[in-house]
């Protein structure tokens, strides 16, 4: 047992308590928005944990070298930037087929930012024809 | 120092947890969820296995996996908003 091993096997523990609470959150969460929110974030951050954990851990064994670090760590960088990609479409298409909000939400500011999109089109569509008319 | 099979047995609880929600969530986006949250927690465990077996290829299976369940949440995502 030398340092490398010690290190990495925290961080592997780390990883993996995360896991369990992003499990928790998809549980514990009232709608599908707040599930992605909560579950996301920390299986992304567990799964870093456990990347690099297994990558040190195996540099402190005798059957480990370099290339193993290497390795984890590219597996660990397309996750960190695939993972928010997936979320944001996946949460995208659950908005437009109208799935409802969980009812004790307050905030809704991609509604907003829709009707007043809308209501700018709608302005510039009424401009025209009233210019026309005079 | 606590040993590998406390982190898989973690692992597998998280994969309990997640497959109540796939089998249970009442819409199908709960279930999506889900599924995105499941093949992470896979990836995961396979880098674990890479240890545990001693096997320096399995990581290369991890990566592979990872890419193939990012393509695979896209398109579902993508049907689900009704432009597949």
């Amino acid at each position: 047992m030398n340092a490398l091993t010690a290190t990495g096997e925290a961080l592997v523990l780390i990883g993996t308590f995360f896991y369990f609470l992003s499990a928790l959150g998809l549980i514990r969460m009232p709608d599908v928005y707040n599930r992605m929110q909560t579950s996301t974030k920390s299986a992304t951050l567990g799964s870093l944990g456990v990347m690099l954990g297994v990558g040190i851990w195996a540099l402190g064994t005798d059957f480990g070298n370099v290339a193993w670090l290497t390795k984890t760590i590219t597996i660990a960088i397309f996750l960190l930037l695939t993972n928010p990609i997936s979320a944001h479409t996946l949460i995208r298409a659950a908005y437009k087929s109208g799935i409802p909000l969980w009812e004790g939400s307050v905030v809704d500011r991609y509604r907003e930012h829709l009707e007043s999109r809308k209501a700018e089109v709608e302005e510039a569509e009424k401009t025209p024809e009233e210019g026309g008319e005079e | 120092m606590i040993g590998i099979n406390v982190y898989l047995a973690l692992i597998a609880i998280a994969t309990l947890l997640s497959m109540y929600r796939v089998f249970v969530g009442p819409t199908t986006a709960d279930r999506l969820v889900a599924v995105d949250i499941m093949t992470t927690i896979t990836t995961g465990l396979m880098v674990l296995f890479a240890l545990y077996y001693k096997r320096m290829i399995f990581l290369d299976v991890a990566l592979v996996y990872a890419i193939l369940a990012f393509g695979g949440v896209i398109a579902f995502a993508r049907y689900m908003e009704g432009g597949l």
